[in-house]
């Protein structure tokens, strides 16, 4: 008799609340009742607030249990686990979860459906189908579809990534190169690690397609170093398709030759900046280049560069298989196609929600994440990371577009959204944006360097209601500096979450020591 | 944890073919092996891959991850970022640090209390890495019981 398939995702969230474990127990139970299992170690589905999820394949439905502890499994092998049987745990198919159905999955669709580190599984799910196209097709073709695309750079500058690679393309030179910022470092975000975790293969072959269409042999992933198990599975991966010919010389007699080096980052959040991250992958310090004027193309080593965020560069396979037409019909206004968000924080149920722009923050929040976990009202989130203005619940119909946000002061950036219920002290926030900066800041400009300690300093005395009204002036005045002046996005953008504190939630300010 | 000898750091420089360009992969591979970069690694990389001491003291001074001080044996970093503060990181912080009776960036009784700004796993906070393993949704009764297990693994 075949063996039953048991899926538990090997995922850093997953594995963070216990699912390694869940896997040795139900190896453990398995091999004491002699059933015949066997244990696929998946990528998450995103549904992070389900994990461990588990899940067993009967007739080639996938049931799933979701948050499984070890002390479930004894229980779910006796009430018939092998067999899909009920149990308190049990969910009924994965492909009937509301949360992950009703999601627009163009990107990650690969994730949580199959093994990521076996190549064959992912050729079984239209692996490598793109790049072949592409080299079917050629370069111009690829440049064409993925211009008329309209995808956007999804680390958050959303700059239009047709323009970016046609740029490279007609540069002149022998040497380019394809550099893929994994530098996640924005807190409330992490598609780009489930992703990496989830279809390693899928950012590979994507890498090539951007290498194939620029004609650069070379690409780099800066990954950073606070993910240790995407480090594993990426260079796991990496070898792999290395050891089948998808990446090395002359690829699949293609005359293509293309490769991969994996390098880690070292702690530093500055280095998610294009440029600085540029500086890292030469082996110094993560001080950001000079700009404006934005650069038209990147240089890495000397040689015109590509610089996507892994999501960019990953929802490109699909661009090609399907078309890019097919993208842009996704989406709203000048914001085509998806965006993978990511529910973090204080919400009940978080996680990675694929959705096509223009669906509304509270569809957001309240519909897919159920509102808080405390159960408390939502005081407010801030989207976009840490750079990221607070918004308040008047402001949660706002739709999901980049120009809509810029329209009320914020920001996208890369899709996060953290929730905070009405315990949060947003004075204490608005302190906490300077304090990051702070000690982020690279000290490459005054205005970030110094700015953001003197903004920690002036909010103290705002706590403190020492001289409380000039030092809201100072305050408005030190931001406008910040922002005028900065280098980059650190400096520049620390204002954004402050501001809005001092603009929607001042009572907080009021509501501190003087009192 | 150890000092890396002189033939270890040799070895790790001709790993990445003596390229002063590979000096961030250099130096995290150095800290992933022993935990830190001593002041006499310091100066055996400057001389290796032709650099000034000055240029190799400044990429360490300047990331987060390239300590200069030799750390316990055990590294128990919290999450200090937003999404781990909507879910209680400020007081568990406050609590780790009364528990293992240090600040962050101390070593005490071979556990070394780090603050760490983003473990990518926002949506099971607060989070926590010890040795290099993350862990979600972690209260004050999960933290103690997992430093309970880091320390019966001793």
């Amino acid at each position: 008799m075949a063996r039953t398939k048991i899926y538990v995702p090997r995922e850093t969230a997953a594995v963070s609340v216990g699912a390694d474990e869940v896997a040795l127990e139900i190896a453990r139970v398995a091999k004491q009742t002699t059933t015949g299992i066997e244990i696929i170690r998946n990528g998450s589905w995103g549904a992070s607030w389900l994990e461990p999820l588990v899940e067993v394949e009967v007739d080639g439905t996938r049931i799933a249990y979701g948050n499984v502890g070890t002390d479930d499994v004894a229980g779910m092998f006796a009430a018939g686990l092998i067999t899909g049987g009920e149990h308190e745990r049990r969910l009924g198919p994965v492909d009937e979860i509301p949360y992950l159905i009703k999601q627009d999955r163009w990107t990650f669709w690969r994730c949580g459906l199959i093994n990521p580190l076996s190549i064959e599984d992912f050729e079984l799910h239209q692996g490598f189908k793109a790049l072949k196209k592409a080299f079917a097709d050629g370069a111009g073709a690829v440049l064409d579809n993925v211009t008329a695309s309209g995808l956007r750079g999804r680390g958050g500058a959303g700059f239009p990534t047709g323009i970016k690679w046609q740029t490279v393309a007609d540069a002149p030179g022998e040497q380019k190169y394809i550099a893929c910022n994994a530098d996640e470092g924005d807190s409330g975000t992490f598609s780009d690690r489930l992703l990496m975790e989830g279809d390693p293969f899928g950012l590979i072959e994507s890498m090539a397609i951007a290498g194939f269409a620029v004609g650069a042999s070379k690409g780099y992933i800066y990954l950073r170093s606070e993910y240790p198990l995407t480090h594993s599975i990426l260079s796991r991966a990496i070898e792999s398709a290395r050891a089948a010919g998808w990446l090395g010389d002359d690829i699949k007699g293609s005359g293509f030759d293309f490769d991969i080096e994996l390098h880690l980052g070292a702690g530093s959040y500055v280095c998610g900046d294009e440029t600085a991250m540029l500086e890292s992958l030469e082996g110094k310090k993560g001080l950001v280049r000079t700009k404006p004027p934005l650069p038209a193309i990147s240089v890495l080593f000397g040689a015109p560069t590509v610089v996507n965020n892994v999501v960019t560069l990953a929802s490109v396979a699909n661009i090609i298989n399907l078309g890019g037409e097919r993208y842009a019909g996704m989406g709203v206004n000048r914001s085509k196609g998806t965006l993978a968000f990511q529910l973090a924080g204080n919400i009940k149920r978080g996680g990675l929600v694929e959705k096509a722009f223009g669906i509304t923050l509270r569809d957001l929040i309240e519909d897919w994440g159920g509102g808080t976990a405390s159960g408390r009202p939502v005081k407010a989130v801030q989207v976009g990371g840490p750079l990221g203005s607070y918004i308040p619940a008047e402001q949660f119909d706002t739709p999901m577009d980049y120009e809509a946000f810029v329209d009320i002061g914020a920001m996208i950036g890369h899709g996060g959204i953290v929730v905070f219920d009405d315990t949060a002290d947003m004075a204490q926030l608005a302190r906490f944006a300077m304090e990051f900066c702070a000690i982020e800041s690279c000290g490459k400009c005054t205005p970030c360097r110094i700015g953001s300690t003197r903004g920690v300093e002036v909010i103290d005395k705002m706590i403190d209601g020492d001289n409380k009204d000039e030092n809201y002036e100072l305050l408005l005045d030190l931001c406008d500096t910040m922002e005028d002046a900065s280098l980059c996005a650190m400096g520049g953008m620390t204002p954004y979450p402050v501001r809005s504190v001092l603009k929607y939630f001042a009572e907080d300010f009021a509501s501190s020591k003087e009192h | 944890m150890a000092r890396i000898d002189e033939q270890t750091t040799r070895e790790i420089v001709a790993q990445y073919d003596g390229k002063p360009e590979m000096l961030v992969q250099i130096l995290q591979t150095i800290v992933s092996r022993c935990g830190w970069i001593p002041p006499e690694t310091i100066r055996q990389l400057a001389e290796e891959l032709n650099l000034s001491r000055a240029e190799v003291h400044g990429v360490i001074e300047y990331y987060h991850d390239f300590r200069t001080g030799e750390p316990g044996k055990h590294i128990v970093k919290i999450c200090q970022a937003e999404a781990c503060q909507a879910m209680g990181s400020r007081e568990l912080t406050e609590q780790a640090k009364k528990m293992l009776a240090i600040n962050f960036n101390d070593t005490a009784n071979d556990i070394t209390l780090e603050p760490v700004y983003c473990l990518g796993n926002c949506a099971c906070s607060p989070a926590v890495m010890i040795d290099g393993k993350t862990y979600g949704r972690v209260d004050e009764s999960r933290f103690t019981s997992l430093l309970d297990t880091m320390r019966g693994n001793d």
